[in-house]
């Protein structure tokens, strides 16, 4: 294999593979890294089931090559619960219904956790901006608005007993 | 395929010239992985512009503004001081994909992709943009419409890539606008589009450029359109006369997205709202 040596870190580990130079960094997440949250919808950038997060920016895994991202930082789905707790927006989909399949969602979780890290309180139709490019067959998107309306509150109202 | 991330510009260049199988620049990779995801491309080098320090900077001034060609969309919105010098060119590249595709497309990829709907190119053009060519034998200035000669095909030799796109320096009640139509409002290709420059004097237009797209094989410099506004306030004779110049200018494609006639019609209806926001940008009032 002509292959080409990366070290990055995803969800602030450090990993070091070898792939080829064509490889898309959606596949090396889920065949050499073991990464399967991160799902293949349609390969062409227009789904967002493979979201994920390079250097913080929201990008979708399948439009990147393993090899561009040496030195990166690179976020999945896999990172969002910490020590075995939830993320307020995997709980509030949960709680919501806001998945049937769930091929869609964690891209929906990645997508909306970006978002509310720019912009914690957002209004429904900035919502619906914001996940334009995360496709869903099942829930009519509904349940998705809610949930993510819904997490937002819990996060900014956990924000201000912070503080 | 071999894969190349150089730090320069001249390393970059020289693997370009030195290639003799296919070689491709890769900027955000939003088209270019597609085609090769599709089969329809099989590069033998992929040269990543995105280590070349200077090419991920936007320097922003009214003196003049240059976008790296490396600088994802993303970021021309998340400058206030670009949004309020050339309003029209950040909405137009802010409608490129989604959020996932605004982290890495870029506007020099729009542009060197070379397709008749994209949605920076028009923007650009009416804005007067240049565009900064490297290449094996040094660097030259292109006026951005000069580059896309038709769908897919550009002007630029197989070892010249572009460095950057640089807008001139703002003076005067200046102000741009660029308006899509689209089926969806987000994720879609333009169906027409229009983009507008305006600089004002006490509300009177002082100088004018009209941009189509999608409606040719290229984006169409409207000339009689903007010499319509020229010493006007924008008042309804003036629109209408630029409104039929946009229409005469068309020569779009018939398809399932939309007719001959109906591209053509709102190419006008395009133009028409686009004309009316950049004058009210630029301070304009009726
Ligand atoms: C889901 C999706 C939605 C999209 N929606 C839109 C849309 O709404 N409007 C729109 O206009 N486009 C859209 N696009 C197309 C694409 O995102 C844009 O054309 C984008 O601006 C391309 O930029 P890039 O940096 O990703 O280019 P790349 O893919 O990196 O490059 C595109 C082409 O230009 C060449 N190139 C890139 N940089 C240079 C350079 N500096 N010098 C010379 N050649 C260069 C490459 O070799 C390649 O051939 C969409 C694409 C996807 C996948
Ligand atoms: S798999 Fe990447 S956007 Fe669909
Ligand atoms: S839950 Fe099935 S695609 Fe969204």
């Amino acid at each position: 294999m002509n292959g080409v040596t990366v070290s990055a870190k995803v969800n602030g580990d450090a990993v070091q593979y070898v792939c080829p130079a064509d490889e898309s960094l959606l596949d090396v997440l889920r065949n050499r890294l073991n990464l399967t949250g991160v799902k293949e919808g349609c390969g062409t950038g227009d789904c967002g089931a493979c979201s994920i997060t390079l250097d913080g920016r929201l990008v979708c895994a399948c439009l990147v090559l393993g090899a561009e991202a040496e030195g990166r930082e690179i976020g999945t789905v896999e990172g969002l619960s910490e020590g075995g707790k939830l993320h307020p927006l995997q709980e509030e989909f949960i709680e919501k219904a806001a998945l049937q399949c769930g091929i869609c969602t964690p891209g929906f979780l990645v997508a909306a956790k970006s978002l509310l890290e720019r912009n914690p309180n957002p209004t429904e139709e900035e919502i619906r901006y914001a996940l334009a490019g995360n496709l869903c067959r099942c829930t009519g998107y509904d349940k998705i608005v809610r949930a993510v309306q819904s997490a937002a509150k819990i996060m900014r109202r956990g924000k201000k007993a912070a503080r | 395929m071999r894969f190349e991330s150089p730090t320069t510009t001249k390393a970059a260049a020289t693997l370009l010239a030195s290639e003799s199988g296919v070689a491709h620049v890769l900027a955000g990779g939003t088209d270019l992985l597609v085609r090769m995801k599709m089969g329809s491309i099989e590069p033998d080098l992929v040269v990543d512009i995105k280590r070349i320090e200077s090419l991920r900077t936007l320097k922003v001034a009214a003196a003049g503004v240059q976008i790296g060609a490396a600088v994802p969309a993303v970021r021309l919105g998340e400058s206030d001081k670009l949004r309020s010098l050339w309003p029209g060119v950040v909405e137009a590249a802010n409608l490129i994909g989604s959020d996932q595709i605004q982290g890495r497309c870029t506007v020099v990829g729009n542009l060197c992709n070379a397709s008749p709907a994209a949605d920076s190119v028009p923007a650009l053009i009416a804005a007067g943009a240049k565009a900064l060519v490297v290449g094996p034998k040094g660097k030259r200035r292109v006026a951005v419409e000069k580059v896309v000669l038709g769908p897919g095909r550009t002007s630029l030799a197989r070892d010249e890539f572009i460095e950057a796109v640089v807008l001139p320096a703002r003076t005067g009640k200046s102000a741009d606008a660029y308006l899509r139509f689209t089926p969806r409002t987000e994720m879609d290709i333009a169906v027409v589009s229009a983009a507008i420059n305006l600089t004002l004097s006490r509300g009177i237009v002082q100088s004018a450029k009209v941009v189509l797209g999608a409606v040719a094989p290229t984006a169409v410099i409207v000339p009689a359109a903007a010499k319509a506004l020229i010493g006007t306030k924008l008042d309804d004779a003036a629109l209408d006369k630029m409104v039929a110049a946009c229409r005469a200018a068309c020569n779009p494609i018939d398809d399932k997205r939309g007719t001959i006639a109906y591209r053509t019609k709102v190419a006008g209806v395009m133009a028409r709202r686009a004309a009316l926001i950049a004058y009210e940008r630029a301070g304009g009032s009726k």
